[in-house]
């Protein structure tokens, strides 16, 4: 389709998407999406010849006329079940091509003060607890992809914990993609209002029903009020077809500590940007990152860590395998304000190349305008290493299983900060059914 | 058992290390085999362990009636040689259990038996970590990473106890460790001595000897053995030094 059509496309989609909304929808809701739409259709999709694209070049998606996907898809419970993480004793929301599914979904036994709830039940009529949370953090300085989501998101989930609500059981937000045509689209939203001292952990689990392929661009608003807990993970597990961009806005207030566990194994074309703001002392965030690419795959990564107070910490460790063709892109921005002392700030970007045909590339990327402060970045793009390989065979180990046991090695060393038992193993069977070694489960079992 | 013919070697395109090497090693047998730095005891070992970057010019090794250099290194070990290394690979996130039990099973499925199951295999661990006075924490640390030097060897004689070689080729286990150390890595070398086992050690020291008796003591220099002789032989070269022997022998 030619640039000017698709800009007509998608000029009548929101035109589309504004008609299908509740009429009593208020001023202040109406004027952020109209400005998003405006600022999409405008700025287009992005461009290699943005610095921040410059290793993504996201033609595939820019090239196709998206639509929403039809009615809602027949799915039945027992689908949903096989989707999810064996073992994984969790609340659960379900969407179904973006739209959130009651029936599929289990919200029993929530402790009191902490409201789970659809964005599309909200939007039906309790917009006023959404003016805070709803677009306030994310922006589209760098992508595009947050403006199409704000202009025409329909659903996804909304979290809010009173002040020292803890809430045991992890929330599973399983979003499955079921639409057999690649050129449908949505645009979950997931909005997490971490009241003081409360402590959750969330679950961002993306998959495909069998032959589904589509595009799913997310955006994250996260906020962690003084002393509170968060541990978000964020499953990315697609069909080997579909695209996938993700935009994940955190902003930490004093003493709160966020951990992100991210780990892409699906998806054709994926993207990630995480940006993480540390607004007062003692805000704290481990980023933990693991991606796996193959066959054609592209997966990108870009975080940023806003170091903005003094006294915040940040940890981030991410690593990639590259097989195949498969090809990498981790970008760790680290940004330490004037001010903004005794930062500690830590970065390690490790990645494992298993075939020459894999390109993996990784850039720590530090601006630091104090000068107490404790920053450390280190960054690897390597094969196995040829004397473990030896050493493990001099002790009857094979070669294929001693390289499986490497790599899974490798990997582990990411998955094993994960305090879900059930997601870890999930990932770890998911990891050793894409690599070519075989047996290495029966190994680590 | 090992039978070692005029053996040449060098590192890959480089300057030839072993210039006619010739050993033969029986069931039951404990050699020592002694050299200064450079003599070629390195090379000798990596070239009998199959490690990459050694070129074979010409002689014969047979191990067990075969063609040693036929074997791929992970199936000179299942065909029970094992190489204890001079300085032990860390390896991060392989548990050192999962190694063990991974090569044990190896083996054991090359002999036609049926893997071991987790609770008889951890029996037969606990027995030999006690021997080599480790925790049992070792077994879930990842393999040598952030042990001492005399972890390290520990943990090379450990994988020896589980593993029960034909012929096991300890490459400098002495070095690195302190007393101590040397005395429980010396008892585990001897825990090994068997009617059915041949031992090789290779050491640049003669100290380790007087932990381990040998049966035969062997000079490496130049790539060549100059002299060998009983455990006597050992005791020669700590009051003359290599020097003398050389010497002597050039």
């Amino acid at each position: 389709m030619s640039a000017n059509a698709l800009s007509q496309h998608y000029a009548e989609q929101v035109r589309q998407v504004q008609d299908g909304l509740p009429a009593e929808l208020p001023e202040w809701l109406a004027g952020r999406r109209r400005g998003a739409a405006q600022r999409f259709v405008a700025a287009g999709f992005p461009d290699p010849r943005q610095e921040e694209w410059k290793y993504t070049n996201v033609r595939p998606i820019a090239t196709k006329p998206f639509a929403a996907p039809a009615a809602d898809a027949p799915v039945s419970p027992e689908t949903i079940a096989g989707l999810g993480f064996e073992g994984l004793d969790a609340h659960r929301m379900v969407f179904v091509d973006g739209r959130f599914r009651p029936e599929l979904s289990d919200l029993e036994g929530l402790p009191e003060g902490a409201m789970v709830r659809s964005l599309s039940g909200m939007l039906g009529g309790d917009t006023d607890r959404l003016e805070p949370l709803l677009g306030t953090l994310a922006h589209d300085r760098f992508s595009s992809f947050a403006a199409a989501n704000m202009a025409f998101m329909s659903d996804g989930a909304v979290i809010m914990l009173s002040r020292g609500v803890r809430v045991e059981r992890p929330l599973h937000l399983l979003l499955v993609g079921s639409a057999g045509s690649p050129a449908t689209w949505h645009h979950p939203r997931v909005l997490v209002q971490a009241g003081e001292q409360s402590e959750v952990t969330i679950v961002e689990h993306y998959a495909d029903l069998d032959g589904a392929s589509g595009f799913t661009n997310t955006v994250t608003e996260l906020r962690a009020e003084a002393g509170a807990q968060v541990r978000h993970y964020l499953v990315q597990d697609h069909a080997d077809t579909a695209y996938h961009i993700g935009s994940i806005f955190v902003q930490q207030r004093r003493d709160s500590r966020v951990t992100s566990h991210n780990v892409n194994l699906g998806g054709r074309l994926v993207r990630h940007d995480l940006n993480i703001d540390l607004t007062e002392p003692g805000a704290e965030i481990e980023l933990n990152g693991l991606f796996l690419v193959g066959g054609r795959q592209h997966v990108d990564t870009h975080t940023r860590v806003h170091h903005s107070s003094p006294n915040t910490t940040s940890r981030e460790q991410y690593r990639g395998i590259g097989q195949g063709h498969g090809r990498g892109v981790f970008k760790g921005r680290v940004l330490v304000e004037r001010g903004a002392q005794k930062t500690d700030a830590q970065q390690h970007s490790a990645n494992l190349l298993l075939s020459p045909n894999a390109e993996i590339d990784t850039k720590p990327e530090l601006e630091i305008y104090a000068d107490d402060v404790k920053c450390a970045h280190g960054a690897t793009v390597g094969q196995l290493d040829e004397t473990s390989l030896y050493y493990l065979r001099s002790r009857g180990i094979g070669t294929e299983a001693a390289r499986g046991m490497l790599v899974f090695a490798f990997a582990d060393e990411v998955l094993e900060r994960m305090e879900l038992a059930p997601i870890r193993t999930s990932i770890e069977r998911r990891l050793a059914a894409r690599l070519p070694q075989a047996g290495v489960m029966e190994v680590i079992a | 058992m090992l039978k070692i013919n005029d053996l040449h070697a060098r590192v890959e395109n480089g300057t030839p290390i072993l210039k006619g090497i010739d050993l033969e090693v029986k069931p039951g047998e404990v050699h020592a085999i002694m050299g200064p730095n450079g003599s070629g005891k390195s090379t000798l070992c990596q070239v009998l362990g199959g490690r990459d970057g050694y070129e074979v010019t010409s002689g014969t090794v047979e191990y067990l009636g075969e063609d040693l250099f036929e074997l791929e290194p992970e199936e000179r070990a299942r065909a029970g040689m094992l190489l204890g290394f001079q300085y032990p690979v860390e390896i991060p996130g392989v548990k050192n259990i999962y190694l063990l039990k991974e090569a044990y099973n190896a083996q054991r499925k090359h002999r036609g038996e049926p893997e071991a199951d987790t609770f008889q295999f951890l029996k037969l661990v606990r027995e030999k970590l006690q021997m080599m006075e480790m925790d049992e924490s070792f077994l879930h640390r990842a393999v040598n990473v952030g042990f001492s030097g005399g972890e390290k060897k520990r943990n090379e004689i450990l994988q020896m106890l589980v593993l029960e070689p034909k012929l096991a080729l300890l490459d400098e286990t002495d070095s690195g460790l302190d007393i101590d150390a040397l005395k429980v890595v010396s008892e585990g070398v001897n825990k090994l001595r068997a009617a059915d086992r041949a031992i090789v050690l290779v050491t640049h020291y003669q100290r380790l000897l007087s932990h381990i008796e040998p049966d035969f003591v062997h000079v490496l220099s130049d790539g060549r053995i100059i002299k060998s002789g009983d455990k006597t032989l050992a005791h020669e070269l700590e009051r003359s030094g290599y020097h003398g022997i050389i010497g002597e022998a050039a």
